[in-house]
């Protein structure tokens, strides 16, 4: 469980996180959402240990970030995965080496149980036949799944994924969030999901967090953000024709 | 201010350099495999070079002594002077500067703008140890280039002073022979090692703080080329000054 308490970041003088605090449920997919510039990028950046709030806490599982020494926290940024909106896969590492790339840095497994794991965890997001292709030869949902494997070989505690639909085909988009939620309960885990996908948050948003300029405008799930009557959520969630005929169906179906 | 902070970052990214890496048996790979890229990827071209810049040097000397009191073995002389003290480590470095500097500056740079960087520092991997250190320590093994470049830097002189018909090769070797100072070599390593300090660092310094996409990476190497050839002049001077004068 990640708990978030009062964080605020600043860069020159401009406050861009102004006083968040939620808290983020072990076993759950947990959506961040807001518009382009509210936040969202810096404040999981901000969970991710990459930039330090200049006042708050943040917790993992009741260790306080900023208490840590640099040994904890490099000890405990091995217990996170992350998945990049471009994927981040190093592109002079063959699928497989990438997979394997936080196992060889923080295991002293033998070679050959560092392959099984990376042949179950490539089979696990349906690419066991990707080994030896270069990131460059894979699609963008290719790239995804091996990131999202990269993510998970070392059996994080937290999974962070920022923007892990954008650039995909609808169809490739829901197979990456039902891959992310499977992953999620299979193994017990706290994901931290940036998104701007309204499937995504429909879908998957077991927890949905939604920022507006800096603070945190409602928390919620994606079963009450059909109900919610919260003006700023309406606004960006039901911005589209489409959403707000989806949204209208809902409440009729529930009267 | 800018200056003063880019100078107080490179220390601090050199302190970070040298923090004790992740895993040694995957640095020990990196190291070869750095190896292979900046040391042995040049040795081509700076052969290539060294074999005519070192002919040139000769056929230049050759003609401008028109002295018939001068003797033939001067040709030798100066062109062992010329590619030993500055020709070979200094000349060579600028070449690299090129070569592996920008090489360095666009791998790491393009590594910054495809978040791999980020990746790294997400896992807890000290990104600049993993990234620098093992081009820092490559880059060690650059004196073994600049022995090349010396011994093929005289060899296209004695090719270019025999077959040019400057002078002959018994006058040529006499001249190579001739008043030899030890010392001169010492020197020559002691501005290699600096410079492949450099060569090593400073293009990883543009790469690695590189912000922006792929239009900042060709600028950063652009930077980069341009700040390390002016250290290693810079420096070519401090040195030979403490060392020689």
């Amino acid at each position: 469980m990640i708990e978030v308490n009062d964080i605020h970041k600043s860069f020159n003088g401009n406050e861009v996180l102004k006083g968040i605090s939620t808290t983020f449920e072990k076993g759950k997919t947990n959506l961040i959402i807001g518009q382009s510039g509210s936040g969202k990028t810096v404040f999981l950046k901000c969970l991710l240990g990459l930039f330090i709030p200049e006042q708050g806490t943040i917790s993992y599982d009741g260790k306080v970030y900023s208490e840590l020494s640099a040994d904890e926290k490099r000890e405990l940024r091995a217990e996170m995965g992350m998945v990049f909106q471009g994927s981040a896969l190093f592109d002079s590492m063959t699928i497989a080496e990438n997979v394997m790339f936080p196992l060889r840095m923080f295991t002293k497994q033998s070679k050959s149980e560092m392959e099984d794991r990376v042949n179950f965890v490539l089979k696990r997001v349906n690419l066991a036949e990707a080994h030896k292709k270069k990131p460059s030869e894979a699609s963008g949902g290719m790239q995804k799944r091996v990131a999202i494997a990269r993510a998970i070989v070392n059996n994080p505690k937290y999974l962070f994924c920022d923007e892990p639909n954008s650039g995909l085909d609808p169809k490739t988009a829901i197979v990456i969030d039902n891959l992310i939620q499977e992953i999620t309960q299979e193994y017990d885990i706290t994901t931290m999901i940036n998104s701007h996908d309204m499937n995504s948050v429909m879908e998957i948003g077991q927890k949905i967090v939604f920022l507006k300029d800096g603070f945190k405008a409602w928390e919620g799930s994606n079963e009450t953000i059909f109900k919610t009557d919260n003006e700023t959520v309406t606004d960006f969630v039901y911005s589209s024709e489409l959403m707000k005929k989806v949204r209208q169906m809902y409440i009729e179906e529930k009267q | 201010m800018s200056y003063l902070h880019n100078i107080g970052a490179y220390f601090l990214m050199i302190k970070e350099m040298f923090r004790k890496p992740t895993k040694w048996s995957v640095m020990r790979h990196l190291i070869f495999k750095d190896i292979d890229d900046l040391v042995i990827g040049s040795l081509g071209i700076v052969a290539f070079i060294s074999f005519f810049v070192g002919g040139v040097v000769t056929i230049q000397t050759a003609l401008n002594i028109s002295n018939p009191l001068i003797p033939k073995y001067l040709v030798g002389f100066a062109t062992r002077q010329s590619v030993i003290l500055e020709f070979a480590p200094t000349f060579i470095s600028i070449i690299m500067a090129g070569k592996v500097g920008s090489f360095i500056t666009s791998s790491i740079g393009t590594m910054r703008v495809t978040e791999q960087i980020d990746a790294l520092e997400v896992m807890g991997i000290n990104a600049i140890n993993y990234l620098v250190f093992p081009k820092f320590i490559a880059m060690m093994l650059y004196p073994f280039v600049i022995s090349i470049a010396m011994f093929l830097g005289i060899l296209g002189g004695m090719a270019a002073c025999v077959y040019g018909g400057f002078s002959t090769l018994d006058d040529y070797i006499t001249g190579v022979q001739m008043d030899f100072i030890p010392f001169h070599m010492t020197y020559a390593f002691i501005k290699t090692f600096v410079f492949a300090f450099l060569l090593a660092t400073i293009p990883s310094f543009y790469g690695y703080y590189m912000k922006g996409g792929a239009l900042e990476v060709g600028k950063a190497s652009t930077t980069s080329f341009v700040w390390t050839s002016v250290m290693i002049i810079l420096l070519n001077y401090v040195l030979t000054q403490m060392l020689l004068s």
